[in-house]
């Protein structure tokens, strides 16, 4: 058994282990814990820290200590992130490896201090200008964000773009026994800036736009043919498939769990990447499944957009409801789910697609 | 007899300056005076945008376009993990002044060791001679045609005596390129600013007054004189923040 890690903190030690050498960025509730650590323990591993005067600035120096090849990071939420796009549509398009984590709080503008999924739109269609995507992991437990901090670093840097661990409130001020993996030893990446102008580059006024688009277009194939990842079960034999990421995906399971032990043919995915959303699970599903089901932490319901195009596009032939249950914020118990349940099979709650 | 002066060999081939324009002369001297110190291998420039984003198509050196407003944010970021790369931003008064006011100020409020260089021309020169933070009372640009109201649009401002006054920082001066003299002088300040980033002394900036013809509707001898006559007059020239420690 493993030592007991607020969810937070162990992300920020799990990004010193990655080889993280740069953190900047403005605190905000609920993400601001991995800053206060990384103030004290960068500096303890030759690391650098920057308390930025926005999160503005903040993905700017981001920007700064990637373009010079160096794992950095930043974190924030709500409104935090909102100022970050900018950012981020930079570094997409200069192909720069970063990491960037949205511990979710709920709401529009200044928003609340609920943990929620409201931002998953923004993450997983790109929040700034431009053309662009970027690699989103949503953990469901602290282990698993712990070694998203690795994967997402390792994604970002083989695919040279962002990658976010979207994580969610809740899931970074809780604490459960983690093992925390070891050290590794990080370079600068060779393609970076040295200052000794190892790589040529051309003006910004000399670029082809379009052969850099096609480029960058093949690359996001690339990623959505090889990086889907997720957890599923029982797809195969499932009337309803229950969809549902992060914490919200754990009660998911515990709900589907207790609706098979009550007899009914249900089955689950929770995705692991949000972008590339994983279609192929749906591969895995039942022809003759009845509904697909999104259990989300927003008010709108954001995801079942992309359950329904994949069930779309995985069973061309059949016209397969899709019905969401929106929480609004927080993590839905597992007998509000199944309630939830029963008004489907009753005809209650309508499917959206 | 007259000095030859070589180009400095970062310098790859010309950059695309309307006639007249200062920042050719800007550039030319950063690389100078990269080379004169041994730095020119050396070196990142975090590019503003605006005119001064035809530098990165000029040098074979290396460089980054930063989006509008956060060069010194950017430079800051790359100064903490490459503290042995000298890193030079360099952006227009719009960049620097207005949109990336906050980056700007911050970077010199936290004391980086970084060199930041300026160049004013008192509008945005890029978009079309726009109005911008340094633009002179009454002066007419596309956005202030009956000349600027600084009663309601503010009076120009200076930045390294700003920072100069307030901040710890390292040097502040301001250069312009009008005449040989001036010329000659903007080169010392920006050598005194490098090498006080070499030296490891914090937070650098040399403002450079700098003639924008095409967009201020003069000749390329108007405008300069416009430098003689008008602005530095307001936008004095000299040093505000001197090195403590002189190697
Ligand atoms: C966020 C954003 N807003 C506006 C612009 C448009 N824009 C490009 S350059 C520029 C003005 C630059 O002026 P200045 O910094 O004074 O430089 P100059 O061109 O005069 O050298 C503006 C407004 C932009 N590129 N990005």
């Amino acid at each position: 058994m493993g030592e007991m890690w607020k969810g937070n903190h162990a992300i920020a030690e799990a990004a010193v282990r990655a080889g993280c050498r740069l953190y900047a960025g403005y605190p905000i509730t609920p993400s601001t814990e991995i800053m206060e650590y990384l103030s004290a323990r960068l500096p303890e591993v030759g690391g650098s820290f920057i308390q930025a005067e926005s999160e503005l600035a903040g993905i700017n120096m981001i920007i700064g200590g990637a373009a010079c090849g160096y794992r950095s990071l930043t974190a924030s939420s709500g409104p935090g992130i909102s100022l970050k796009q900018e950012g981020m549509s930079v570094l997409a398009d200069e192909e720069l490896s970063a990491v960037v984590i949205n511990v979710v709080r709920y709401g529009n503008g200044l928003g609340t201090l609920y943990s929620a999924q409201c931002d998953y739109h923004r993450e997983t269609k790109g929040g700034g200008n431009g053309d662009y995507r970027v690699i989103v992991l949503c953990p469901s437990s602290i282990q698993e964000a712990i070694e998203h901090v690795f994967l997402a670093y390792d994604l970002a840097e083989k695919y040279r773009m962002v990658a976010m661990i979207m994580t969610e409130g809740a899931l970074g001020q809780m604490m459960e026994p983690i093992e925390m993996p070891d050290f590794i030893e990080k370079k600068r990446m060779p393609w970076a800036l040295d200052g000794h102008y190892s790589y040529k580059k051309i003006g910004i006024f000399d670029r082809n736009s379009m052969k850099e688009a096609i480029d960058l277009n093949q690359k996001y194939n690339t990623i959505k043919e090889n990086e889907q990842r997720w957890e599923s079960d029982n797809l195969d034999k499932a009337d309803y498939v229950f969809v549902s990421y992060g914490l919200p995906g754990e009660s998911t399971k515990g709900a589907v769990e207790q609706l098979r032990d009550e007899g009914y043919q249900v089955g689950f995915i929770r995705p692991i990447t949000a972008w590339p959303y994983p279609e192929k699970a749906f591969n895995l599903i039942n022809p003759n499944v009845k509904g697909i089901i999104t259990v989300e932490s927003n008010a709108t319901g954001q995801m079942v957009d992309d359950a329904a195009l994949s069930i779309k596009k995985t069973k061309r032939d059949k016209n397969v409801p899709t019905y969401c249950l929106p929480y609004v914020y927080g993590i839905p118990a597992i007998k509000e789910i199944k309630k939830d349940f029963m008004k489907i099979l009753s005809g209650e709650i309508k499917e959206v697609y | 007899m007259g000095k030859t002066r070589k180009t400095p060999s970062i310098i790859d081939k010309p950059m695309n300056f309307c006639p007249g324009c200062g920042h050719g002369i800007i550039i030319r001297l950063i690389c100078e005076v990269l080379e004169e110190l041994g730095q020119d291998n050396n070196v990142i420039f975090p590019i503003g945008v605006g005119c001064s984003s035809n530098l990165g198509g000029g040098l074979v050196a290396d460089r980054f376009h930063c989006s509008h407003g956060r060069a010194a944010a950017v430079a800051s970021g790359m100064k903490a993990v490459s503290p042995e790369n000298i890193i030079v931003s360099y952006q227009g008064d719009g960049d620097a002044y207005s949109i990336g006011i906050a980056e700007t100020i911050n970077a010199a409020y936290r004391n980086e060791n970084i060199t930041v260089v300026t160049v004013n021309n008192t509008n945005f020169g890029m978009t079309g001679g726009q109005m911008s933070w340094t633009t002179m009372p009454k002066q007419k640009t596309t956005t202030s045609q009956l000349g600027r109201d600084c009663d309601k649009t503010g009076y120009p401002m200076k930045f390294p005596e700003l920072v100069a006054s307030q901040f710890n920082i390292a040097y502040a001066a301001r250069g312009s390129v009008h005449s040989p003299a001036s010329i000659n002088k903007t080169k010392s300040y920006i050598k005194k600013a490098i090498e006080s980033q070499m030296n490891n002394e914090g937070y650098s900036v040399v403002e450079v007054m700098s003639p924008c013809p095409v967009n201020w509707n003069m000749t390329p001898v108007e405008a300069m004189d416009r430098i003689k006559n008008e602005l530095i007059d307001y936008f004095e020239l000299g040093e505000f923040k001197q090195r403590e420690v002189i190697k």
